[in-house]
């Protein structure tokens, strides 16, 4: 297919139905849009189905019964209207269901505004709706990641039977790069044979349901989600390191916010200064292991979020004491520049000393 | 001497004991629905959608695949089932909490779009699970755990008819209201929960029937005052019949 340039949200919305997912049901909110818009467009094409639902409530709840059927079912929105997704998305967990959700992070509280921001990394990465559950979360930092990582998205959810968030910010959303769709190997994923599309098949009677009154059940079930949630621990961490293997400094960061602070490294290291990057790939599970093979070794590291600090708690967990933990994030939508990250590099690390 | 059989429990439903109070028509609603299913011979090709409400457990009850829908949402969870498996026939059993308060929304966009689902909309004035508030079908004057002084209009506003207001969106191809008060109410009822799968079978567009219910339990009265209480209260506030087949006729 060669490269083609293609906006953030429109490389989602085709990885997707590359990967197989020909139901999409959401609901408009910038900037995701048009991945909205893109998917009207393109599941007419492979025979799938398209549906603009009422609500965002309506589109998980839309998602909830697709994904009951067996199929690979998608929905996306951005931050108000992953608010209010949450229900669905408890139900999910609750009830074992795959399906991908896409959240193409702006500015909050509230309305907030449509400009880039990391501010719903809690939301996503601490379960987010009611109950004790975490969802796997992607966070792809380039527009050719996402074509990976949406496809990969897809076989985790069945792989669990769990949904999975992918998550972006405005800017990822909206930027342009070029990508290139290769072959897709899809690995062998469990049989479906939970799912209800009518007893005529094999004459089993199957229910999907999240509810049980019973309190002993209920934790036993809770149990069983709980060691599922440790298993896609073990398995499904993803992260990119970077010049950490002599560094005294290491940043942290995701998603675009990384690829800016990789360039505030650059110009470090052409300093002098030993600095390199952690990369979350996946934010839950959170990477603990490259935290843990520096940090008795490092003099600290910086967090640097479109945020108000919320993955610098995960860092300080996995850092747990060992060495120093700083912070720097912009909120409301503004996007941190390679310059200010810099001078907080230099801040933190008393600058070049030789 | 032989024994003739005149009734049997039907394959509509499972062996499960239901869990509904004595005198409560909901038991009775299942039946019917489950003799409709058997007698279509559909059963195997349904997916039910379960909501929330005392009927929170019908996915025990009902023979045939079935999901549990959050409080409200059934309508879009059976979106989402009808229109990926769109040859199988897909039911919602709500209670009017569920269905004309949290869940309006989710119906009447459902029936805008003419979803080819059915909605059994069962009707009792109240909020039967979580002990008897007031529902938007609560009557006015009705006293409830939330309107002790009885429903008024000029605080909590009036009665939400669904059937006539579904009836105005084109979407709907079969909106009746029955009453499971007395046998011939509840034959009729039947015979319109039949109607409504049918002009699903037949790909006509959104289909419900409301059954108005009795829930002894929290109006304070004893069964046989409830069905007393249907047939005088409820039926002259939400009157019975079709109000729309689209196929003509009544
Ligand atoms: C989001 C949410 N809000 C509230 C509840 C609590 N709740 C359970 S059943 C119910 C009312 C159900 O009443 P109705 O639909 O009339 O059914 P009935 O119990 O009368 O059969 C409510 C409010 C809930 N389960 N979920
Ligand atoms: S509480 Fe009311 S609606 Fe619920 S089962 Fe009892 S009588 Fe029926």
């Amino acid at each position: 297919m060669g490269k083609v340039l293609m906006k953030g949200n429109e490389v989602i919305a085709e990885a997707a139905v590359q990967a197989g997912c020909n139901y999409f049901f959401g609901y408009p909110i910038t900037p995701q849009s048009e991945l909205v818009a893109y998917m009207a467009r393109r599941l007419p094409e492979v025979g799938g189905l398209f549906l603009q639902a009422e609500s965002e409530i309506a589109a998980i709840n839309m998602v909830y019964g697709a994904a009951g059927t067996g199929v690979r079912v998608m929905t996306s929105s951005s931050s108000p209207g992953f608010s209010l997704k949450q229900e669905g998305i408890s139900y999910l967990v609750g009830s074992e269901l795959p399906a991908v959700v896409v959240n193409i992070v702006r500015g909050g509280p509230g309305l907030g505004n449509i400009q880039p921001a990391q501010s719903d990394y809690f939301q996503v990465t601490k379960g987010g709706g009611h109950g004790d559950y975490n969802i796997p979360v992607l966070a792809p930092a380039s527009l050719q990641e996402i074509v990976e990582l949406t496809s990969e998205a897809f076989d985790i959810a069945d792989r669990y039977r769990t949904p999975v968030i992918l998550m972006g910010d405005g800017m990822l959303g909206q930027m342009m790069e070029p990508v290139e769709f290769g072959e897709r190997t899809q690995p062998e994923l469990p049989e479906k044979n939970w799912a209800t599309t009518g007893t005529r098949g094999d004459g089993q009677r199957r229910i999907i349901t999240s509810l049980e009154l019973n309190a002993e059940a209920l934790e036993t079930r809770n149990e069983a989600l709980q060691k599922k949630f440790a298993r896609i621990k073990e398995n499904e961490v993803r992260y990119e390191i970077y010049q950490t293997g002599d560094a005294d400094y290491i940043m942290v960061a995701f998603g675009t916010v990384a690829r800016i602070t990789m360039n505030a490294i650059h110009k470090a290291r052409q300093q002098g200064l030993k600095v390199g990057l952690i990369r979350p790939i996946s934010l839950w599970p959170f990477p603990e292991k490259p935290f843990i093979e520096t940090r008795d070794r490092v003099k600290g590291y910086i967090s640097v979020e479109m945020s108000a600090g919320q993955m610098v708690e995960d860092v300080r967990l996995a850092v747990n004491g060992h060495a120093e933990v700083d912070f720097y994030g912009r909120t409301g939508g503004v996007v941190p520049t390679q310059e200010e990250i810099y001078q907080k590099l230099l801040s933190v690390t008393g600058g070049i000393t030789v | 001497m032989t024994m003739k059989t005149v009734l049997k429990k039907t394959n509509g439903l499972t062996d499960n004991p239901t869990h509904y109070c004595p005198g409560c028509t909901h038991g009775v609603i299942h039946r019917l629905v489950g003799e409709v299913l058997e007698e279509m011979d559909i059963l195997e090709d349904t997916i039910g959608v379960a909501s929330v409400g005392c009927s929170v457990l019908s996915y025990e009850y009902f023979n045939c695949d079935m999901t549990q829908a959050a409080h409200g949402r059934a309508p879009a969870v059976a979106t989402g089932v009808k229109r990926v498996l769109p040859d199988r026939f897909v039911f919602t059993y709500q209670g009017d909490g569920d269905l004309a308060s949290i869940g309006i929304s989710e119906v009447i966009h459902a029936a805008a779009r003419g979803e080819k689902i059915t909605v059994i909309f069962v009707n009792n004035a109240i909020y039967g699970m979580t002990g008897g508030q007031m529902a938007p079908t609560t009557l006015i004057g009705q006293k409830t755990a939330t309107t002790p002084f009885g429903r008024d209009e000029s605080i909590q506003g009036s009665p939400i008819k669904v059937c006539e207001m579904l009836a105005t969106l084109d979407g709907t191809a079969y909106i009746e209201r029955v009453s499971a008060h007395d046998v011939p109410h509840i034959q009729k009822a039947k015979r319109a929960i039949r109607k409504a799968f049918e002009a699903q079978k037949k790909g006509l567009g959104f289909s419900m029937v409301e059954i108005l219910s009795t829930c002894p339990t929290n109006w304070g009265l004893d069964p046989f005052e409830s069905l007393e209480w249907v047939k005088d209260n409820m039926i002259p506030a939400y009157p019975l019949g079709v109000y729309k087949n689209k196929e003509g006729g009544k």
